[in-house]
């Protein structure tokens, strides 16, 4: 386990090292002097002044990816331009909305996803999974903002049942804040739910094929109990680690569900950047993202090896 | 004498190219997809002659009008024809598919067959970069290049582009790696052939199969996304017509004009579904051990 676990270690810190030179390479596709870029319109020298001191821009290229590594291995990604707030605490502040959102939505695409993988392995090459094939390519095809547009004109303008936009706190009303994300939650864990039903399916025909479920009918078990306790609980295995590895484009799917639903989290944060030239903020966010990300990795990596003796060698 | 008796009675051999067309042709999901983006790259590339309006043209008298005889999918916020601007749009999903989707290849295979032929220090380099990019989402690092490219259409190609560029890579390397240790291939060093012609002639012709299904998925992808940074206003720049910003103008007026937001996102839905049902039917196809 030692060995396995610094190995492991030891091989994000150069993924992690490309990502930071990525991310700060951004910053030279910026066409002409990234100083002008940055303070927009007005072009008052004095902000240029002060934006080419505080990014060192009269220093030679590695020496400012020196002085911006050494800030983000501090928590220090730098300054929103526009809010003038440390841009660290702008990602603290509109994380936890996200994270409602993208926890909602994996609940929904692990019920909908599970089931309906479990249910078309199951009764293979009849009607139910015929259906849930459609249901995944479905899925797969439609652009999340568009199926968020069609809930609002059906749910919210023919029906009345939900709000079309806004958001309220938890901690202000549990009620109306579930209320708002009903809709959105369902609309970003879509296309994970169709990737989840595929994965299920195929993960549940190979184990319902193996030798051990043979023997757990033959002893006569009933077959709830072979499909819910000897199959699926097999199965689950690498879809556990598909879902851990899905949660970038659940990321990725969130920044277009908060704009058609108007919800203030990282997704509004990273566009609303973009359009005010807060490249500081576009940076952080993508490095910040990118990190989880790598984590989510190392985790789930550490998961599977836990529950799967075979690797422990 | 006798070898001509063999060739006229024994039916004629098919290629394993040939072996697969027939099986893509007899998988209806994906011949119906094939009609369905024959049927749009139709519409694009005759989109002047059949365009009912300019897809530019405003009528303050013809605002968000509901579908008639005169504008069949009605008119938008400003009084402009739907129904022509779905038609034109059709040239900016398409154009976004393809063109972002040959950046992904032209970059990720050299730089996968390298990375997999050369081994060593090479590949250590490119995997590890692969995976720095892997490791930032599609969308969100899509955004970032064309935030910083700058907004058009043309940037959030190569955004777009750029973007799915490490899939290829990963993609080739691996396939690479399965097909170099091939006796064949083999064979081709020990008579002395140069590692580029071993590359180029007998490791690349065995490895395009799933790069051609890879791509196919990839156009299907590549268009979402298009359609994506549209929506947020980082591709296609108004007035010019793109079936993400139609939404994005259409979201403000689902109450009294639904009809903006139906049409663009259909359009979307049906060409992104049918590029998918091609890649599944082509994977099948060219793998004899699917299906």
């Amino acid at each position: 386990m030692g060995s396995f676990l610094l190995k492991r270690l030891a091989a994000i810190v150069p993924t992690l090292f490309f990502v930071s030179v990525l991310i700060f390479g951004l910053q030279q596709l910026l066409p002409g002097d990234p100083a002008i870029a940055m303070a927009g319109e007005e072009r008052d020298p004095n902000v240029i002044a002060y934006l080419r001191g505080k990014f060192h821009l009269d220093e030679p290229l590695p020496v400012r990816y020196g002085y911006w590594l050494r800030g983000a291995l501090h928590g220090d990604l730098g300054e929103s331009v526009r809010i003038q707030q440390p841009v660290t605490d702008l990602i603290v502040e509109k994380l936890p909305v996200t994270l409602e959102l993208a926890g909602l939505a994996m609940a929904v695409a692990l019920v909908i996803g599970i089931s309906a993988g479990v249910a078309a392995a199951v009764w293979r090459d009849t009607r139910w999974d015929y259906v849930a094939n459609v249901f995944a390519l479905w899925g797969l095809s439609t652009p999340n903002f568009w199926l968020g547009i069609l809930m609002i004109l059906f749910f919210s303008v023919k029906l009345g049942w939900f709000p079309a936009s806004g958001y309220v706190s938890p901690s202000e009303n549990l009620g109306e804040n579930l209320a708002g994300m009903v809709m959105p939650a369902f609309v970003l864990g879509n296309a994970l739910a169709a990737v989840l039903m595929r994965h299920t399916r195929s993960a549940m025909l190979q184990v319902m094929a193996s030798d051990y479920v043979r023997t757990a009918r033959a002893k006569g078990l009933d077959e709830k109990v072979v499909i819910l306790r000897h199959a699926l609980r097999n199965a689950l295995v690498p879809i556990i680690t598909l879902t851990a590895l899905q949660f970038g484009e659940l990321l990725s799917g969130a920044v277009l569900t908060e704009q058609v639903f108007s919800i203030p989290g990282f997704g509004k944060l990273i566009v609303d950047a973009v359009f005010n030239r807060d490249y500081s903020v576009v940076q952080g966010v993508v490095l910040f993202t990118a990190t989880v990300y790598i984590v989510l990795n190392l985790l789930a990596d550490l998961a599977y090896f836990a529950v799967n003796p075979r690797m422990r060698g | 004498m006798a070898a001509t008796l063999v060739a006229t009675d024994l039916p004629r051999e098919l290629t394993p190219g040939q072996r697969a067309l027939r099986r893509l042709w007899r998988r209806r999901g994906a011949m119906v997809g094939l009609a369905v983006i024959v049927f749009f790259v139709a519409i694009a590339l005759a989109a002047p002659w059949i365009s009912p309006h300019d897809p530019l043209a405003t009528s303050w008298s013809a605002v968000r009008k509901a579908p008639t005889a005169e504008h069949v999918f009605g008119t938008d916020e400003i009084g402009r024809d739907v129904l022509s601007r779905v038609i034109w749009g059709a040239r900016a999903s398409l154009l976004a598919g393809v063109i972002s989707v040959t950046i992904s290849l032209l970059v990720g295979v050299p730089v996968g067959l390298t990375a997999g032929y050369v081994g060593g220090w090479t590949d250590m380099l490119i995997s590890r970069v692969t995976d720095a990019m892997l490791a930032c989402p599609f969308l969100i690092l899509a955004i970032a290049l064309a935030a910083f490219l700058g907004p058009s259409l043309t940037n959030a190609m190569v955004a777009i582009g750029i973007a799915a560029t490490p899939i290829f890579v990963r993609l080739t390397r691996a396939q690479v790696l399965a097909v170099k240790v091939e006796d064949y291939v083999e064979a081709a060093r020990a008579v002395g052939n140069p590692p580029l012609r071993i590359a180029l002639r007998h490791i690349f012709p065995n490895i395009v199969a799933p790069l051609i299904v890879q791509a196919t998925l990839a156009i299907a992808a590549a268009i979402i996304a298009e359609a994506s940074l549209s929506f947020l206003g980082l591709g296609q720049q108004p007035p010019a017509p793109s079936w993400g910003s139609m939404l994005n103008t259409a979201k403000n007026y689902v109450e009294n004009a639904p009809w903006m937001a139906i049409w663009p996102g259909l359009s979307i839905f049906l060409l992104v579904l049918s590029f998918n049902l091609l890649g599944d039917g082509l994977r099948d196809a060219l793998d004899p051990r699917h299906g």
